[in-house]
């Protein structure tokens, strides 16, 4: 099953190849079958690879395929694919979630026009991710990166005859190619230094001698592997949405939902959390960028918490809690804990889907309407969706047992272990923010009265079984993913860390990140995160419970008016870019066309043009067409010629 | 008592000068047609003018190709004026500004 790794992501690319080009000619039905054959056959065999490859025992843990070398002067990079523990963590995550996400998108994306370029774009859209986490290089990875950003351009513009959705493709585009441009950056300083993108070329080369890259200063300043530290969390930075790039990612909630769920929840923004564990070698040699990654990650898990409490629009709250979620994992993999990042992905992976798809449904049944002032009291209408997303909801505030209780507390308990007390509060207050807007969320949508219209009211209907039964699973997904990875309090070994042990490479002379603690001081911080998650549950009960609308049951907002104008208009952050950066752009561009453009440049081209028309306009008088001038012409000639002859 | 070569080189000059003159000002097809065979036979009296000077005779030998290829061109060029005579009734040469660009 290991040999047809290489199926894994090609599969994908063929459905969406045959659904884009000849599914015009298809029935619906075989269109489906395709969209849904090609993830299913990459799922069977993930998990049979992943059967195989556990059960086996390979050199450094790492199993490698290499397709062909692209080979270009001294360029010489394998187009190889690689399974080791980090990639098959993702691995399963993008072929389970997203294989479900597919199920969903039959029933959501039925009735829509498009059916067949949705189902095109998104099973390129797995193509694309699956090479990104299978790639054994930077370049393989970054090809995949670019596919999932431009795949998450098309899907975000996919309602492309309404104005917002292009618009907000244009702009995640835009915003990431940003973060990509420092990502290229920061391959081209490592190819430069070792001559290789490969993973596992470079990565023991400087565990080895990790003097090499932290001696002189290289660029800006900064050692090489601080400056490609840099680099590469900058791209971390735009597709991972974090401050301040993360501007593209609530406005992504344009496209359709299952894209939300798959694409800006679970899986592509993940990526900037993979590269970084992926390079953690060069981010343990690389402090100072680490602290910065973890407070970047910390601003922005409570920034968007803070946006996400004022927000009316049930994707907008999710889009925040996802920028926010994103927030923590990058906190957690500056600290050192790359195994709590990943950790946070996968269950974020399963509770986020779980979320977006369950909103979805709601979105479904309220015939495309997302402001959750209209709804409230669908949990008799939505059974199935009311209680996955209340599960979702649980999961994601951090109640006991639930999967991100576990991977979140893990990430506190780094926070703490490594002694940033204030990066650990910031954190202790976003999980409280989580989970307040979260349950404000569930209170708003599924209880009190039905406030929408008359006519909503009627069309009121639970999903069909293709949307609820992959609910159903990723709920389950989200209760249980985090048992993978108790902590030591709770069982003798954290199995996923173990599991991740061999690619957290130690560089030589340098201490491992150490977050232990005592037993107590454990036990402790797990009862203070519990605790706040379930205050942040109170509150949300306390103002929007005991059937209560948005308008009655914004207490606080009516105390506190400034701050919720500010939490409700995102900090105006929009606006501010727009003056500081979008206005003066436009200015410059509008100079370079204005001016240089049409002035200059086409200016030279016509006076060009103009000299050559006058000249004609000039030179055709001697063309008469009176025989008699041409043969004057001939003769005058002929006489300068002779006169040349003989005189010069 | 020869005549000098001067001589004949100036009858050759003043007879190609007359020849360019009609050539250029005459209007009618015929006379620009003589015209030209006049500057032609001017040529060819140089030729054969140098001939006799240097007792050699490949300039008498040019002149004949040079009266071939005239009578080739009076055909084809009288050809030509009667086809336009018949399509236009006139051989004036001003009235012939079809090239005109």
């Amino acid at each position: 099953m290991l040999g047809l790794l290489w199926l894994i992501p090609i599969l994908p690319f063929a459905g969406a190849a045959i659904n884009g080009l000849l599914g015009k000619w298809f029935p619906k039905s075989v269109v489906t079958a395709v969209a849904l054959g090609a993830p299913l056959a990459s799922l069977v065999i993930a998990l049979g690879c992943l059967w195989e490859y556990s059960h086996g025992s390979f050199p450094n843990g790492v199993y490698e395929q290499t397709l062909y070398a692209w080979t270009a002067g001294d360029l010489n990079i394998p187009v190889a694919f690689l399974l080791d523990h980090l990639s098959a963590v993702m691995l399963f995550i993008v072929t389970f979630v997203g294989f479900l996400i597919h199920v969903y998108s039959v029933g959501y994306m039925g009735h829509e026009e498009g059916y067949r370029r949705y189902f095109s774009y998104l099973n390129l859209f797995m193509s694309a991710m699956l090479m990104l986490v299978l790639g054994n290089n930077y370049l393989v990875m970054f090809v995949g990166w670019e596919g999932v950003g431009l795949c998450s351009y098309l899907l975000i513009g996919f309602y492309y005859d309404q104005p917002f959705p292009p618009y907000a493709g244009k702009k995640a585009f835009i915003v990431n190619r940003i973060g990509d441009f420092a990502f290229l950056v920061g391959m081209f300083a490592l190819f430069a230094h070792f001559g290789s993108l490969t993973y596992h070329e470079i990565f023991p080369k400087i565990a080895a001698d990790p003097g090499a890259v932290t001696g002189a200063p290289y660029a800006l300043g900064l050692p090489l592997a601080s400056f490609i530290a840099l680099c590469f969390f900058v791209g971390a930075m735009g597709k991972s949405a974090q401050i301040p790039l993360y501007v593209w990612l609530p406005d992504a909630m344009a496209g359709p939902t299952p894209v939300s769920a798959l694409i800006h929840a679970a899986t592509m923004v993940t990526a900037g959390v993979y590269m970084v564990v992926r390079s953690n070698v060069i981010y343990q040699l690389a402090p100072g960028v680490s602290l910065f990654v973890a407070v970047i990650g910390a601003a922005t898990a409570i920034f968007a918490a803070s946006i996400g409490i004022a927000q009316t629009d049930i994707k907008k709250v999710l889009a925040y809690s996802t920028v926010s979620q994103l927030g923590y994992m990058f906190l957690a993999a500056g600290l050192g804990a790359y195994s709590a990042a990943l950790f946070h992905v996968m269950t974020h992976a399963f509770f986020k889907a779980l979320l977006f798809l369950g909103s979805g449904s709601v979105i479904h049944a309220m015939s495309g309407d997302q402001d959750m002032d209209h709804m409230g009291g669908l949990r008799k209408h939505l059974p199935a969706t009311f209680i996955t997303y209340v599960v979702g909801a649980l999961a994601i505030a951090g109640v006991p047992g639930l999967a991100g209780f576990f991977s979140k507390d893990e990430i506190l308990h780094a926070a703490a272990g490594s002694g940033h007390w204030v990066l650990w509060a910031v954190g202790l207050i976003t999980a409280g923010l989580t989970a307040f807007y979260m349950f404000r969320s569930v209170y708003l949508t599924f209880f009190g009265q039905f406030r929408g219209t008359h006519e909503q009211e009627h069309h009121l209907h639970e999903s069909p079984p293709s949307m609820t039964i992959p609910l159903w699973i990723l709920a389950v997904g989200a209760v249980v993913s985090g048992w993978v990875g108790l902590p030591k309090v709770l069982s003798e070994t954290n199995r996923f860390q173990d599991w991740l042990a061999p690619v957290i490479l130690h560089p030589a002379g340098l201490a491992a990140a150490e977050h232990e603690m005592s037993t107590g001081a454990e036990w402790l911080l797990m009862v203070v995160t519990t605790l706040v998650a379930l205050g942040g549950i109170y509150v949300a009960w306390a103002n929007y419970g005991r059937d209560k609308g948005l308008a009655e049951g914004q207490h606080w907002a009516a105390r506190l008016p400034v701050l919720h104008r500010l939490l409700l208009n995102k900090w105006y952050v929009d606006e501010i870019y727009d003056v500081l950066i979008v206005r003066p752009l436009a200015a410059i561009s509008r100079f370079f066309w204005k001016v240089v453009d049409t002035f200059v440049i086409d200016g030279a081209i016509n006076a060009g043009a103009f000299l050559t028309e006058l000249t004609g306009d000039v030179g055709r008088f001697s063309t008469t067409g009176n025989v008699r001038n041409y043969a004057l012409y001939f003769f005058l000639g002929v006489i300068l010629l002779f006169w040349w002859i003989a005189f010069r | 008592m020869s005549v000098p070569i001067s001589w004949y080189l100036l009858l050759s000059a003043v007879l190609f000068a007359i020849g360019a003159i009609g050539a250029l000002t005459r209007r009618n097809g015929i006379s620009i047609f003589l015209s030209v065979e006049l500057m032609l036979n001017a040529a060819n009296l140089t030729l054969v003018a140098y001939a006799r000077q240097w007792g050699q005779h490949t300039g008498q030998i040019i002149v004949f190709f040079v009266m071939a290829v005239a009578a080739a061109e009076a055909a084809v060029g009288l050809a030509l004026f009667i086809a336009v005579f018949r399509q236009r009734r006139t051989i004036d040469v001003n009235r012939m500004n079809l090239l005109q660009g």
